[in-house]
């Protein structure tokens, strides 16, 4: 027996791709009046031709694009190694502060004061305070220069954010993951590393990346400390000849260097999410 | 009379006021399966997790193969690695393939290597026809193909007694059976169990010995078919009596 569309459905269908061609009607009207008020509005100001050659000017953007991009190698070399460590202090705070250990208990209330402390602390007081504090003390054996410097203070404070994350993956994984691990005779720190560990790490990605993205523009705050990355070369090139374009030239190349590892996050996220649909986990 | 597998003397274990366990003594020989019914609350489970010491006994001792497991300052860990463990919610490792799962505990606590590990474990899925789940991911089983997993994870560590906590509980009765006959099997094969069970069919099926609880107490004991169908104790009769109203008997 061959299926015939009834008369219902086909009234249905129409009904249905009349409203779509509605909706996308809608949407392109209203995108269009947004973008006219918004040139109107912005080309309309008064000071529009100043800003435009100051902020817009493609001969500047030409002209300091090199010691930009040698600046931004800087940067990239920081959040490389800012990241590697951040990663590697996040996760031995993390483990730290969850473990039952009596032998760590002083070590569980330091954890739990530094990341109390640099949650809170705005990174650019911590990049004054160790940037220009431990020069300050005049110790030789101490290394003053101000990209390690600022490096460090990177670490300093996203190791505390990261550490949260991944303590907050670790007790989102259900106890009766750790009680089976123990049934089968696994140690304390045995379950923790082939059982939950891995769990947690699974849960926190995204979060994870996130603040990864964060730590990545973040490197161009050690500019403040003298460090040549490329902020502080945008700088450099802007008070020569008063046109602030080689800052939006960074700062275009910093969105260009965040914009992959956010369309991973997204991509990540999207695809644990759809696994959780499978599994009907709302 | 050998050593017993597993002796409870005056077992005794509270939460506070609330008096779980009161004066539990049993004995479990090699090869013998025990079978605890009795309603909900009435200790099964405490009774089973004070005996792998994820709870901490008041009172009495626990005996494995003649050691006393419930002294203060036991290593739980060489304890729990005797004892097979199965629960209800059968708790299999959810980042890990049925292999890996299978394979853990060999190879971090016996350890056996990779090798050893993984072909011990592939014949064991091999015989109870697992097999071409190995590589799978836990939440792509059936929940009796999970829970068969779990008992297999438990056997493959030859545990001198394995405990089964209401492993059928969280399952609707078409799965029931396969895991029901798994257990049978493991009995056939001589697997010392004790097992904490609702199914008084399979509890009949299977037991050597039936024990019923009563407000943490041993009720009755006896074979199966003594007790089912001749309780003594109006507190059992009660039961079987609710039992066979909802059905169950």
């Amino acid at each position: 027996m061959t299926y015939e569309p009834s008369t219902l459905r086909l009234q249905r269908e129409t009904a249905r791709r009349r409203a779509s061609r509605r909706s996308s009607l809608i949407a392109l009207a209203s995108t269009l009046v947004f973008g006219l008020i918004l040139v109107a509005v912005i080309a309309g100001a008064p000071g529009f031709d100043r800003v435009k050659s100051s902020f817009f000017s493609g001969h500047y953007a030409w002209k300091a694009l090199p010691q930009v991009l040698s600046g931004l190698w800087l940067n990239l070399r920081v959040m490389f190694i800012a990241e590697v460590f951040v990663l590697i202090f996040g996760l031995l705070i993390a483990i730290t502060r969850t473990s039952r250990n009596p032998l760590l208990y002083p070590l569980r209330l330091l954890a739990a004061g530094y990341t109390d402390i640099f949650r809170g602390l705005p990174l650019l007081l911590v990049l004054l305070l160790v940037g220009l504090g431990i020069p300050g003390l005049q110790l030789s054996w101490l290394p003053n220069s101000a990209v390690l410097l600022g490096t460090v203070s990177l670490i300093l404070t996203y190791s505390a954010y990261v550490a949260e994350v991944i303590r907050a993956g670790i007790e989102a994984v259900n106890p009766a993951q750790r009680m089976a691990g123990r049934a089968l005779g696994l140690t304390q720190s045995q379950t923790q590393r082939f059982v939950i560990l891995p769990q947690a790490i699974r849960k926190v990605t995204p979060p994870l990346l996130n603040d990864l993205v964060s730590l990545q523009k973040d490197s161009g705050l050690i500019s403040v400390l003298g460090a040549i990355d490329a902020i502080r070369a945008a700088g450099i090139e802007t008070a020569q000849s008063f046109n602030f374009t080689p800052y939006l030239v960074a700062g275009a190349l910093f969105v260009a260097l965040t914009i992959p590892l956010t369309r991973f996050t997204d991509w990540l996220t999207r695809k644990q999410d759809r696994a959780r649909q499978h599994q009907g986990q709302w | 009379m050998p050593t017993p597998i597993l002796e409870i003397s005056n077992l005794r274990k509270s939460y506070g006021q609330d008096v779980v366990l009161s004066d539990i003594s049993l004995q479990l020989q090699e090869h013998e399966v025990k079978v605890l019914i009795g309603a909900s609350g009435s200790g099964k489970s405490t009774l089973l997790r004070c005996v792998n010491l994820l709870e901490a006994v008041d009172d009495g001792q626990i005996f494995l193969d003649g050691v006393d497991i419930s002294e203060v300052g036991t290593d739980a860990d060489k304890v729990r690695s005797q004892i097979g463990s199965v629960f209800q919610a059968f708790n299999l490792f959810p980042h890990l393939t049925v292999l890996q799962n299978i394979t853990l505990a060999p190879r971090k606590v016996h350890g056996k290597s990779r090798e050893e590990a993984e072909s011990e474990a592939l014949s064991l899925l091999d015989r109870f026809s697992l097999k071409d789940k190995a590589h799978q991911y836990p939440d792509l089983l059936s929940g009796g193909q999970q829970q068969r997993v779990a008992i297999l994870r438990a056997v493959i560590n030859r545990p001198k007694v394995l405990l089964l906590d209401e492993v059928t509980s969280a399952l609707d009765p078409i799965l029931i059976s396969e895991v029901l006959t798994l257990i049978a099997e493991l009995k056939d094969q001589g697997m010392t169990m004790m097992i904490a069970t609702h199914e008084m069919g399979f509890a009949h099926r299977v037991a050597d010995e039936l024990l019923f609880l009563h407000n943490g107490e041993i009720c009755e004991a006896g074979s199966p078919e003594t007790l089912l169908s001749h309780p003594e104790t109006p507190q059992l009769n009660e039961f079987l009596t609710s039992l066979r109203g909802a059905g169950r008997l």
